[in-house]
């Protein structure tokens, strides 16, 4: 894996590309599931006491494919709390890619990973690539009583929904590079489009009052 | 605790004929209404004297702030024979109270007068707080009674903290062990909803928090619904304060000789906490739908800021204690060429600007039209540098945030990014990159805008690289790696071994690097004990105390208030009264000399 930060550019002739990506996923109730996913994904550590997210991190990571090719992840870890679902589309307005997480340990945790796919194939990008993440493959590898879904059932639903899928474990590192490689394998590299987002301003001034009041939720009709 | 006996003290008198188990406050405080304040008293000074440096009978700043509060009869004014020495002498002249054996006291409180230009200052606002300060200063009585009477209060009693941050188990098989553990904690943080619901609690599980939960809210209610609130009480050693707000029950249950309007202030940041997650409306409305709501699932996650502040509160934060920050020092040139920089690099949606370096203020950038809120600061700075969840998040965060004295009805958004000034070249923070509290420097950006991450994000990078470019970041570094100077380097051969000084304009505080003796948790605790006591007493509603002396077998500390400043020292024992009043003055000195230095001034507006 290549050192963090911009300087992963290769040399002249090499392929580089940008792109950006979304975690979604329910938080699990007081430790991060995916933060600790992305946290693996990007600094290769793991921390058992990891707190969730508060607010959205971003951070970035490059992964050399090959030696002429360098993705760079513009990754924007949300929270998975409910009261910042409403920020949830700005994160995932102009993504490339997402990784939907859920815990293999949790049964409920699937159904809303498949809402979040459901509104991301509504909502997001047409082209958007979604993997599905069942996370904490470690502690159903150590004891399998604990699975709560089976890996049959949501290879079931990725390949019916056309989403990319990995059983991983963040504390074991297992399947994390290769969810995040295979990922970039399928992102159109050839297209010059994504190179430099944050140089194309977004066309036209959105118009962002919907979204503004609707976040500060229905207490704004108090006022 | 006793908790249990509780709801048996719902009226004072009925409570005195109840002997309770175990032993019960002798008088719920806000029930002094209707109380013969005698008895009131009595009861108070009986109380062993653990409760400290405030304490000793008379000036017992808790007790007169309560029976003051509600009375100013000459009832009281008889009780409290020792204070009111200090409130009626001021209508001596000075000149008459300069009796021969007061000399020696008398000229070194007047020096204070000649020494600060502060003090001068006091007369212009005008007669009645002129009067004040001869209260304060020109009555070397109050002085000297107020020391002699307190010459053998204690200060705080030794603190056992080993074990106040240990979790309490929550294993069933345990049950009793985990109850004697939670009893055993110093100080308790609970919150619920005024249906009864935990929302949460400092120390252990649901199940162990449960009873008492219930206990609590239905003394609550039970004042409330006789339309007068319980705002607290006290048993034995413990004092309970409650503070209500929008449907919720705020508790702090603490050991450690605190005042209830101290902890009543630390409730109090604990709320704003819960608000900025969830802003008023918000949290309105989830209660106006459904009264029963469970409150942790909106607030999931914060969990963490709020341990984090209570934790900061129980091992004594100078700043909640005095409501104000701590700014980085600067030379003035230095701040000007920062704060240009900052406006320079300011994009359209920036609303406010911050530079926080080791937890201390360096810049502040605002528009002309938006003040910034000194509470609002607080929370952030508890947000970021109190709670390890954000710094340990790496990168760069962008928060929705509510700031209270802003508007509290609304979001606005933070950009935050940490930035590890100390290296050759200036880079964010990895993932997880364990930066101690002291050395991460903080570039914060708040906009009302939630589509402004990039924007702030573009003025973030413009503006570390000017800031390089300029060398500011090397002057921030190196004035944060020399740290805060020690009491000797401010006053050279000092007795003092550590003080907080209070800018009241500027709503900051300044206080010297902590002498070795202090390093450890216990004695730093002992150390704000002592502040807490020396702050109680000076802040007791209407008393009119403006220095205070407290001695005892470990220390030998004042307390000296003007409309200016607020100054807490605290020297070694057997200090004498007059070489601790000479070093306080000349601590002020100091600060005064080096004001645009220490205190952020103003700020930059745009």
């Amino acid at each position: 894996m290549a050192g963090r930060g911009p300087a992963g550019r290769p040399g002249a002739g090499g392929r580089f590309a940008q792109f950006k990506l979304v975690l979604l996923g329910e938080s699990a109730v007081g430790k991060a599931n995916q933060s600790s996913l992305v946290l693996r994904f990007v600094k290769d550590q793991f921390d058992d006491y990891r707190e969730s997210t508060i607010g959205a991190a971003f951070l970035t990571q490059t992964v050399t494919l090959d030696e002429n090719t360098t993705v760079k992840f513009e990754i924007w870890d949300t929270a998975g709390q409910e009261r910042y679902k409403s920020l949830a589309p700005m994160y995932y307005r102009n993504a490339h890619c997402a990784v939907v997480v859920y815990d293999i340990t949790q049964a409920s945790s699937l159904d809303k990973a498949k809402s979040w796919v459901k509104e991301l194939q509504r909502q997001a990008n047409e082209n958007i690539i979604i993997a599905l993440a069942g996370n904490k493959k470690d502690i159903v590898d150590e004891n399998p009583d604990k699975r709560a879904i089976s890996t049959a059932d949501a290879e079931a639903y990725a390949k019916e929904a056309g989403l990319l899928f990995f059983e991983t474990s963040a504390k074991t590192a297992n399947n994390v590079k290769e969810l995040f490689t295979a990922i970039a394998k399928k992102l159109p590299l050839d297209q010059a489009g994504p190179r430099n987002l944050r140089a194309n301003p977004r066309t036209g001034p959105l118009d962002l009052r919907p979204e503004a009041t609707g976040q500060q939720g229905a207490g704004n009709c108090n006022c | 605790m006793s908790h249990r006996d509780d709801p048996r003290s719902e009226d004072g008198k009925k409570d005195q004929s109840t002997p309770a188990r175990p032993p019960l406050p002798p008088r719920p405080t806000n029930l002094s209404f209707f109380q013969d304040n005698n008895s009131n008293r009595q009861a108070t000074s009986s109380r062993p004297p653990t409760r400290a440096g405030l304490v000793s009978s008379a000036t017992t700043a808790l007790s007169t702030n309560d029976v003051n509060a509600y009375t100013r009869l000459g009832s009281v004014r008889k009780l409290r024979t020792v204070p009111s020495q200090l409130t009626s002498s001021p209508s001596m002249s000075k000149t008459a109270s300069r009796t021969a054996s007061d000399t020696a006291d008398d000229s070194s409180i007047r020096s204070y007068g000649l020494a600060s230009e502060q003090a001068q200052e006091e007369s212009i606002f005008g007669d009645g707080l002129a009067s004040r300060k001869n209260d304060a200063f020109g009555t070397d009585s109050g002085f000297i009674s107020t020391h002699d009477m307190l010459e053998e209060a204690d200060v705080p009693p030794e603190i056992d903290f080993e074990e106040e941050f240990e979790p309490v188990s929550d294993d069933i098989e345990q049950e009793e062990v985990a109850h004697e553990a939670w009893k055993a904690k110093k100080k308790h943080f609970l919150i619920l909803s005024a249906a009864g619901k935990p929302i949460y609690t400092r120390h252990g599980s649901d199940a162990i928090i449960s009873s008492y939960v219930g206990i609590i809210q239905t003394i609550i209610s039970s004042y409330d619904s006789w339309n007068n609130q319980l705002r607290g009480f006290q048993a034995k050693d413990a004092r309970f304060v409650i503070l209500s707000q929008t449907n919720l029950f705020l508790v702090a249950i603490s050991n450690l000789s605190e005042s209830e309007a101290q902890l009543r202030s630390q409730l109090d940041a604990l709320y704003t906490q819960i608000l900025s997650t969830l802003t008023l409306p918000t949290l309105t409305h989830i209660f106006s739908v459904r009264p029963s709501t469970d409150l942790r699932r909106p607030l999931q996650g914060t969990e963490v800021l709020l341990s984090a502040l209570a934790d900061s509160f129980t091992r004594g934060s100078p700043s909640t204690l005095l409501s104000a920050l701590e700014s980085l020092r600067l030379r003035k040139s230095h701040r000007t060429v920062i704060n240009n920089t900052m406006v320079k690099a300011r994009v359209d949606e920036l609303l406010y600007g911050l530079i926080v370096a080791g937890g201390r203020l360096v810049s502040v950038i605002r528009p002309k039209k938006h003040s910034l809120h000194p509470g609002d600061l607080h929370l952030i700075f508890n947000m970021l540098f109190e709670a390890e969840g954000i710094k340990a998040g790496g990168g760069e965060s962008f928060i929705p945030i509510c700031l209270p004295g802003f508007n509290k009805t609304g979001y606005l958004y933070m950009y935050v990014s940490f930035l590890d000034v100390g290296s050759e070249s200036i880079r964010e923070l990895g993932l997880d990159e364990n930066i101690a509290k002291e050395d991460a420097v903080a570039i914060i950006l708040l906009s009302a805008n939630k589509e402004s991450f990039e924007d702030l994000r573009s003025m973030k990078g413009y503006l570390v690289h000017e800031l390089r470019k300029n060398g500011s970041m090397k002057v921030i570094h190196k004035a944060v790696q020399s740290g805060r100077p020690l009491p000797t380097d401010i006053v050279p051969g000092t007795a003092l071994r550590h003080f907080l000084y209070k800018s009241k304009g500027n709503v900051q505080f300044f206080m010297p690097a902590f002498e070795s003796q202090f390093s450890d948790m216990q004695s730093k605790r002992q150390l704000f004990s002592i502040y807490h006591a020396l702050h109680a007493s000076v802040h007791a509603k209407y008393a009119a105390v403006k220095v205070q002396h407290i001695v005892n077998s470990t220390c030998s500390a004042l307390a000296w208030v003007t409309p200016m400043f607020e100054l807490y020292c605290i020297a070694s024992a057997g200090t004498s009264r007059n070489a601790l009043a000479q070093n306080a003055n000349k601590v002020v000195q100091y600060i005064q000399r080096e004001e645009e230095r220490i205190f952020l001034i103003g700020g930059a507006v745009f």
